[in-house]
Parts: structure tokens; sequence; C-alpha cells
């Protein structure tokens, strides 16, 4: 609900909760002033992987706790008790909603460590690329209508995911899997397009383009999806560095951060695009950002399949992958996901397994600091709106 | 916000005449044709190494028997837990022989859970037949070496006029980088005669610990240094690598091991910790001092026996010595490798023929134990018209001549006979003599096999052939022509085949494809045969012997007279590596036999 609340009406909550006098709230629950409400951890979806435990007061949020831990698998670790090369099909279930990020840090972390970071193929690097971009695109195609979603607006989503599902057709053909590609590997990718990829994809990409109006009818032009979003969930300009605030969310308030064009590795600086930005920093700003990502993730795509080669090898000739060891050495590896600034510490010792793997994504800051401080004095009703306009993502948190 | 943001989401209503997108029927959709479904192995074209399961990283892959092992497979079959596979098909990425692959299969309904572990080729599967799937991706992707790092050696105008080695040896980074292409499998080991711990050492060479790896290679093999030469490598025939790819240089990787240690008895003693052994007070008598004997003798001094190896010959080493041509085994390789048994006590006493100036009732008298392995020395004749002239030699007599420092009689057009590794030996050997006296060289090599079939190491022939000899397989001896009292040359009809039905050896001729290949002397090294004159009628008639005419032993190499051991040449092989062998286990046989420990 917007801040003016139902039918206009406001009740005057200026007293209350009463701040003490080093500044901080006074939730006195026996008062009944207040009640506790926790949403999630019991939900498999992503706004209840995590919990987050709220505070309320009559349908307004006085204070937030997030709480993570539920969702812990240990990834990390069981990579590091893994060779190099059998890394890359654990580190996919450290973020579902796009796992080719995670292969290439592991693939990108354990070439540069080991000096073969330039001898990766050509064809390797650019469909690398394509690989990044579709995910980012499949993830576009559920977050984009998924913000309407959290307004119980679901046509955009339907729409959204069969849309995705065609990617997914791409990525099965492409990689031999739909949601866990196990594509990019140490030292290049597992194989070239099967023929008539091109065809097809362009195909799967008209129809995203028919999306892209569609949505942008059902959602920026509607008046719902206006009064819950517009001075929503607002992320001032300030906050960006307090917090590091990362990707499309500190775009939307007006900080133009994209590690594609801050720091661009693949072929990112071969291709043309200039990352969209918004100033409102509220949850249609992020969500419109994210729209004009879109349109520009299929430009990228269409620019990748125009420019990659024809043909070429795909793996360099790396060690046996049984014996390869890794000198000791350290190593920050980051590229921008659809959620961000996205990076993986990596630290070898000389033997055949990593040393210590470090992941470290947008959700960590934007899912527990951030989201704490954007809940408190927002209607209920607005939370997981206000959460999913994050991209808040628990498995990444919690390796 | 205006009204325009009412209305303009209605426009969402427009789909709604559109056909839907969903699919009818979602369980019968045919997958890509990469997709990762469920697996299947080609079970006779795979041979059980176990990649797939020393890669899998959920250790969903258990090898489990599937027949009996023979060499070259392991008998075991990958079985796969669905329980825990994650289909990244790194298995079969890695998959030495191709035979494993993910078929594009992706439901299986079943209620017993058990059902989902299962051996893909062997418990039949309805996507047994299914074509597409996931294969191993192309082009140039590889998890481990395909091909050898080439060997550096002499080159061929360099090399003929002299019998220095050739083949130059693996540098540190040649040896590590051809390491590295190991995938530790294991084949190898149980095809070894000897079960030589190669996937082990050639971990050593990895890891960059020749001291480790010295002493797994004196584990199996007192003669690194002279089987890191001139092995015949059975290991390399089997090799999971060289399935689809070039085997590892399993021999070159161990001569690079021995060859880093210096040859100084006391370096060896101290890495592989045999001072001061202590002595048991029991004495063995070997006979000859080639591999067998050898082995037998330094196994035998580890455990503390007294060891006297009586040798015929005026050096030790046998065959390895008076057999092998210089240029592939050089006689101070030889000697480091006698030399430290030695150190270790093994005594020999040269230039004395049991049988003759010793017999072997007194060393049964003298000694608690004998083992002979007395190798094959006599050369065998193909009886053909004209094979007794004086002007026809046997290879083995040439040879050992050779390291005697005798004359050899070099003319300048030579025929020699035989297929062989030895046949390649007396060639060569030959083609560096007349090389030297006539400065060329005119050498003819025949053999009954076909160039397919012939059984001499393909690198022997390929060497002969740059070397300037001419090998022309697929002939019979029929007749040493002689004129005048003088070999003008041999014979030779077309051999169509060799064996007849019952497998005997009975060749088949073509007599309207004949040719005459001129030459001065005929060589003839079609084989050898044995000496074991010095067991004489009294011992005879206590051994049993096969049709062959080798005496019968145990598998410890024990004969019907418990005191008496054989091994070596004469009993199998013939090749260095099965004496190696032979003289180990006997070793451990007598020990058995002297103390009683049949364990």
């Amino acid at each position: 609900m917007s801040n003016k609340g139902l039918f206009g009406f406001k009740p005057d909550r200026s007293n209350y909760p009463e701040i003490d006098k080093d500044g901080k709230a006074i939730l006195d629950l026996s008062s009944q002033k207040y009640t506790k409400l926790w949403l999630g951890p019991n939900h498999p979806g992503v706004t209840g992987n995590m919990a987050v435990e709220l505070t309320i007061s009559g349908d307004e949020v006085v204070e937030a706790r997030t709480h993570v831990g539920y969702l812990h698998r240990g990834f990390e670790k069981l990579i590091e008790r893994r060779l190099f090369v059998q890394g890359f099909p654990t580190s996919i279930r450290m973020c579902v909603a796009e796992p080719d990020t995670n292969e290439y840090l592991i693939a990108q972390c354990t070439e540069e460590l080991s000096g073969y970071a330039d001898k990766v193929p050509e064809m390797a690097v650019w469909l690398r690329t394509l690989v990044l971009e579709l995910a980012r695109l499949q993830g576009l195609l559920r977050g984009v209508p998924g913000q309407a979603g959290t307004f119980s607006l679901g046509i955009g989503v339907q729409w959204g995911v069969y849309l995705r599902d065609l990617i997914l057709d791409r990525f099965e053909e492409l990689t031999g899997a739909r949601v866990y590609h196990m594509y990019i590997i140490p030292g290049g990718v597992r194989g070239l397009l099967p023929a008539g990829f091109k065809k097809r994809l362009e195909e799967n990409l008209k129809e995203i383009d028919d999306f892209i109006v569609r949505i942008h009818q059902l959602m920026f032009n509607n008046s719902v999806f206006k009064k819950r979003s517009v001075g929503v969930g607002v992320i001032p300009k300030e906050w960006i560095d307090q917090y590091g605030i990362v990707g499309t969310t500190a775009r939307a308030s007006g900080v133009k951060r994209d590690v594609r064009k801050d720091n661009p590795y693949l072929v990112y600086d071969q291709l043309d695009f200039d990352p969209p930005t918004a100033t409102d920093g509220d949850i249609y700003a992020r969500t419109f950002v994210r729209w004009q990502e879109l349109i520009q993730t299929v430009d990228l795509i269409r620019q990748i399949m125009a420019k990659m080669p024809a043909k070429g090898d795909i793996r360099a000739k790396m060690p046996n992958v049984l014996h390869w060891r890794i000198p000791k050495g350290e190593t920050y590896v980051r590229l921008e996901s659809g959620r961000g600034e996205y990076g993986m510490y990596y630290v070898t010792d000389g033997s055949d397994k990593p040393r210590r793997i470090n992941l470290r994504g947008p959700s960590y800051t934007h899912g527990i600091a951030l989201l704490e401080r954007m809940l408190v004095n927002a209607n209920i009703a607005d939370v997981h709106a206000i959460m999913v306009s994050l991209q808040v993502c628990p498995p990444e948190i919690e390796r | 916000m205006n009204i325009k943001d009412v209305f303009t989401p209605f426009t969402t209503w427009s789909k709604v005449v559109k056909d839907p997108v969903t699919i009818k029927n979602p369980i019968g959709r045919e997958a890509a044709p990469r997709y990762r479904g469920f697996h299947k192995n080609d079970v006779e074209a795979c041979i059980g190494c176990g990649t797939c399961e020393a890669i899998c990283e959920n250790k969903a892959i258990d090898l489990v028997p599937y027949k009996d092992p023979v060499s070259g497979d392991s008998g075991l079959r990958p079985r796969i837990d669905y329980g825990r596979c994650c289909w990244c098909a790194l298995c079969v990425d890695i998959c030495t022989t191709n035979s494993l692959s993910l078929t594009n299969e992706y439901t299986w309904v079943d209620t017993d859970p058990d059902n989902f572990i299962f051996t893909p080729g062997v418990d039949k599967k309805s996507w047994d037949d299914k074509k597409d799937g996931w294969k191993k991706p192309v082009p140039n992707y590889h998890f481990y070496g395909q091909t050898r790092v080439p060997m550096g050696e002499l080159h061929a105008h360099e090399r003929i006029d002299s019998f220095v080695e050739f083949i130059k040896g693996y540098s540190k980074q040649q040896a590590e980088e051809e390491a590295d292409r190991c995938v530790g499998c294991g084949i190898c080991t149980a095809t070894c005669p000897a079960h030589m711990g190669i996937p082990e050492y050639i971990k050593a060479i990895r890891n960059d610990d020749m001291e480790e790896g010295l002493r797994i290679l004196y584990e199996t093999n007192p003669l690194p240094e002279i089987c890191g030469r001139i092995c015949t490598h059975k290991c390399e025939d089997v090799c999971s690598v060289g399935v689809n790819g070039d085997p590892l240089s399993i021999r070159w990787l161990k001569r690079y091991i021995a060859d880093q240690i210096p040859a100084d008895t006391d370096k060896y003693n101290d890495i592989l910790v045999t001072k001061d052994i202590k002595q048991n007070n029991k004495k063995v008598a070997i006979i000859g001092s080639g591999p067998s004997g050898l082995s037998a003798a330094y196994y035998l001094a580890l455990l503390g026996y007294s060891v006297k190896i009586f040798e015929k010959l005026p050096q030790a080493g046998g065959m390895m010595r008076y057999g092998i041509p210089e240029y592939r085994l050089p006689y101070d390789q030889i000697d480091k490798d006698i030399n430290y048994i030695l150190s270790v006590g093994v005594e020999i006493e040269y230039n004395v023929t049991v049988g003759k100036d010793i017999t072997l009732e007194q060393l049964h008298k003298d000694y608690d134990a004998v083992f002979a392995g007395t190798g094959l020395h006599l050369g065998r004749s193909t009886r053909i018209a004209g094979s007794d002239h004086p002007n026809v030699y046997q290879s083995v007599d040439l040879l050992r001549d050779i390291v005697k420092e005798v004359p050899v009689p070099v003319e300048r057009k030579i025929v020699v006979i035989g297929g062989g590794n030895v046949a390649m030996d007396i060639t060569r050997s030959m083609a560096r003599l007349q090389m030297k006296k006539f400065g060329e060289v005119n050498i003819i090599t025949t053999s009954l096999e076909d160039e397919a079939h012939m059984p001499a190491d393909r690198e022997e022939i390929v060497e002969a052939r740059e070397e300037g000899c001419t090998i022309i397989p697929g002939y019979g001896p029929q007749e040493i022509i002689i004129e005048d009292n003088k070999v003008k040359g041999l014979k030779v009809w077309k051999c169509l085949s060799i064996f007849d039905e019952d497998r005997r050896f009975n060749p088949k001729f073509d007599a309207s494809d004949e040719r005459i290949f001129e030459g001065d002397m005929v060589i003839e090294s079609i084989g050898q045969g044995m000496d074991i004159s010095y067991l004489s009628e009294d011992f005879k008639k206590d051994l049993e012997f096969d049709p062959r005419g080798r005496v019968k032993t145990n598998d410890r190499f024990q004969s019907s007279l418990p005191w008496l051991f054989l091994g070596g040449d004469i009993i199998q092989g013939p090749d260095v590596i099965h004496g190696i062998a032979n003289g180990h286990i006997a070793a451990q046989g007598i020990d058995d036999f002297l103390f009683g420990n049949k364990s």
C-alpha cells in the first residue's frame, strides 16, 4: 500500500514506537501494541528460503530482522574437497537463478591461478559470454514480470516463464541441460553451437521482443502496479556505497555500476551497450531498469551471435584433470550477474584442490543488512515486493 | 498516473484468442540430442579402467565385477547410483574408451529405490539402443594428453656407424609432461608380468620424488635401467590412455627415474635401505646371471640368503648383455643395475659352466636350494637346403661374439631370416658393422609373417628401415643358394599362411611368387632353443616336462625336485620382464620352501 493508506486514512503513529535515549525503538510486546510476524523460512520460493522476523504495529513494519542459516549446504566446503575440475557441478547450486555465473567464476579463478587464462580458445570465450547473457535473459524473463507477481499480477509471470522455457530449450540443446547447465569448464566450454541453433534462438528472441512491448503495457502503464511501486522501497543514492549495493539496484538509484563496463571481462569490451539507469530508486525504477536491461540483453545476444567465430577449439590444452595442481595463490574474480556484481575469492595452496573458496554475491548485503533497513515503516503487503525488488536470492547468501 | 494506466492492462486480453503455448504431452517430449539423461555403457568396448569412478565428484560410480579380468581389461564395469549422480557427465568426458555415454532419455519410474543403482550395459534398460544423448565433446576437448611426448633420438645417419645409444631419454620437463597423461587406472600393473607399481612410480615423477620412484621400481624389479630401455612393455600395449591416443611411455618413464639416480651403490643402498641385511645362514645357488637369475638373487639376498650365481660367460647379464646390442642397452647401464645387486651381497662366479665345471649334484649338496635361469642361447636353424653352409650363421652366436669383441664376419650383402626382435637386433648390428667396414648398408631381412603380424616391436622395424635396412615381410625361406661353395642368396616363396586349422605351425607358400634375395652370408634368427644339459639323467627322471621340452614347475617355479627352481626364458617368455618376475616369485618360493612358510 502506498503511504497514504487505505481510503486515504493514515493512522497517527507519531508516538510509537517510542524511542529511547539511544535512539532505538522501544518495542515492548507486552504492551500489545506490537505483533511478531515471521516471513519464512518455511516457504520453498525465493522469498521464503530465509526468515524475516517482522515486528509490526497494525499493518506497518516497525522493525525487521533477517535470519539466514536454514538453507546452508556448505557448498564452498564441498568444493574445497574436490579436484579443480570437479567444482563446477557443485558450484551451480550456489545460485539457481543464474547458475552459469558460478561455473564461469570457478573456471576463471582456476585459469587465472594456473596461468591458463589467456589460453582459453576464442570460440570458448564467445560461448561463455553467450551463455552468461542467456542466463541473464532467462533470469530477467522471470524477474521483471515477477515483480508484478508480488502484487498478485500473475499474468506477466506466466508469459515470462513460457519464454524462459524457450531459452531453456536453447540451453538444453547447447549445454545438455535446462537449468543446471554445467557447461563452462576450466579451460573452456563443453560444446559448440548445434546446427540451426542461431535460427531457433532468433525465433525465440522475436517472441521476447513482443513480450517486452506487452509487459510494458501490462506493468509500466498499469495503475495498480504504479500505485504499489512508485515511491515504495526507496533506496537513496547515499546508501549505495554505505551498503555496497550493486547492479540494477544501484543503477536505479542513479549510480552507474556495471562490472561489464567498469572491469570488462570475456568479450564485453567488443560489444556495444550502455547499462540503463534511473534516479528514483524505488521499486518502479528498479523494475523499469531491469525491463530496459531485458531489451539490452536481447540486443547483446544478437550482437554476440553476429560477431562470434563460426568454429574453433572449445577447450585449451590443459594438464590431466585428475592430477591438476595449481600453484599457491589467491584471486578475486567478479562478473555482472543479473543481480549485480557477483564475485569469487579463490585460494590455492599448490595442491590438487582449492584451499578456500568464498562466494560474494549481491544478496549478502541486499538481503540481510539493506532489507532490514528498508522494511522499517513498510506495509506488510509490500515486504515481498521490496525483497523481490532487491533480487534477494537466499541460496547465494548461504553457500 | 492517468486514466490510460487503468485501461492499458486490458490489452492483455488480446492473448485470449491465441493458441495455448503448453505442450500437450510433456512426458513424451524428446529431449535435445545433447541432453544429459540416463547412462549407457558399451560393456564390450569398456575396459573397466575406472577413470569414471575417479572423476565422479559425488562418488556415485563404483566399479563392480562383470567378467573375469584379462590382460587389458579389469573385468569391472561402472555401476551408478542415481541417488548420488548429478548428471554432470564428467565420467563421459574422461572415459578412455568412449564406451560410456548419456542418452537423452530422462523419465524412469520405479517403485523399488534400489533399482536406481544399476550397471549400464549390464542391467538392460529401454534406452540402451538410443543414439542421441551426451557424448564426449569435440573438437580438441581432452581431459588428459592424447599424444606422447616425443622421445629424442639420434638421427639414422648419426647412429648407423656406431653402437652408441641412440635414445636420448626424457628431460625432467618431458618426463613430467608425459607422466601427467597417466590416468592411474592400473591396468598396466595387472598386465606387467612383474606387476610393477606403474601408476605409483609415474606419480613419483609428477611429484619429482625420484627416490620414492626408485623404491617403487625395486619393489618388483631390480633391473630398472635395463628394463627402462629394452622391456617389451606389455604395459603400454594395454594402457587405457592408448585406447584413444598414444599409450603412456611407461618404459621411458621408468628409465627416467633410474637415470636420475647416480651410479653409486652407496646411494642406492641408502635410498633402498639395503645395508646390513640380517643373514639367515641359508645358501642358494643360481645358475645363470640373466634377468631371472639376478632377480632371484637380489630378492633372496634381501631376505638374508647367501647367494652365489654361476655364470658361464665372462660377464654378468646373460642375454641382456650378450643378446641385446649396445645401441639399445649400453653396457654401463647393465653394470649400474648389476653392481647394485652385487652390493647387497650377491656373489657371481664367472666362466663356470654348470654341468661341465661343476655339477648340479654338487650344487645340490653344497646349497640349500638351486635356481636355474639359463635362458635360450642356442640358435635354431631353418634346416632348409644350404643352411649347413659355414657362411650361414645363427644370430645369437654373432650377437654374443660382438659383445665378446670376437671378430665377426661381415659381408657386403647380408640376408637375415626372421621377424622378431632378435632378427631386428642382428639386422641393425650387422648394418652398423657393414657401415663401418664398407661405408654402406646392404642387408635384407625377411620373415614369414606379413608386415602387420611381425613379432618385432613396430619401432624396431621402423628404426631398422631408417638405418637403411631392407625389410621384406611375408616370405618363407626355401633354399640357400650356393654356387662354387659360396653363399649367393636366399630363395623365398610368398607365405600364404603360417598356421593350419589346428593352430599348428604349418606354413603354406605360393611357389609362383618366388624371389631371390642376394647375399654373401645368411643369418638365421628364427628363435632360440635352450641348453639344459646340466640336468643329468638322474635328475631328469624325477622331473616332468611339457610338450615343448620345458621343465614343468608350479606357480612358484618350483620343479618336482623341491630344491630346484627354474625360471626365465626356459620356462616363460622369452623376454626380460618375465624373467625378472619369475626370479622374484621363485625367491619367495625358495624362502617358503626353506622356512616352511606356505602362506
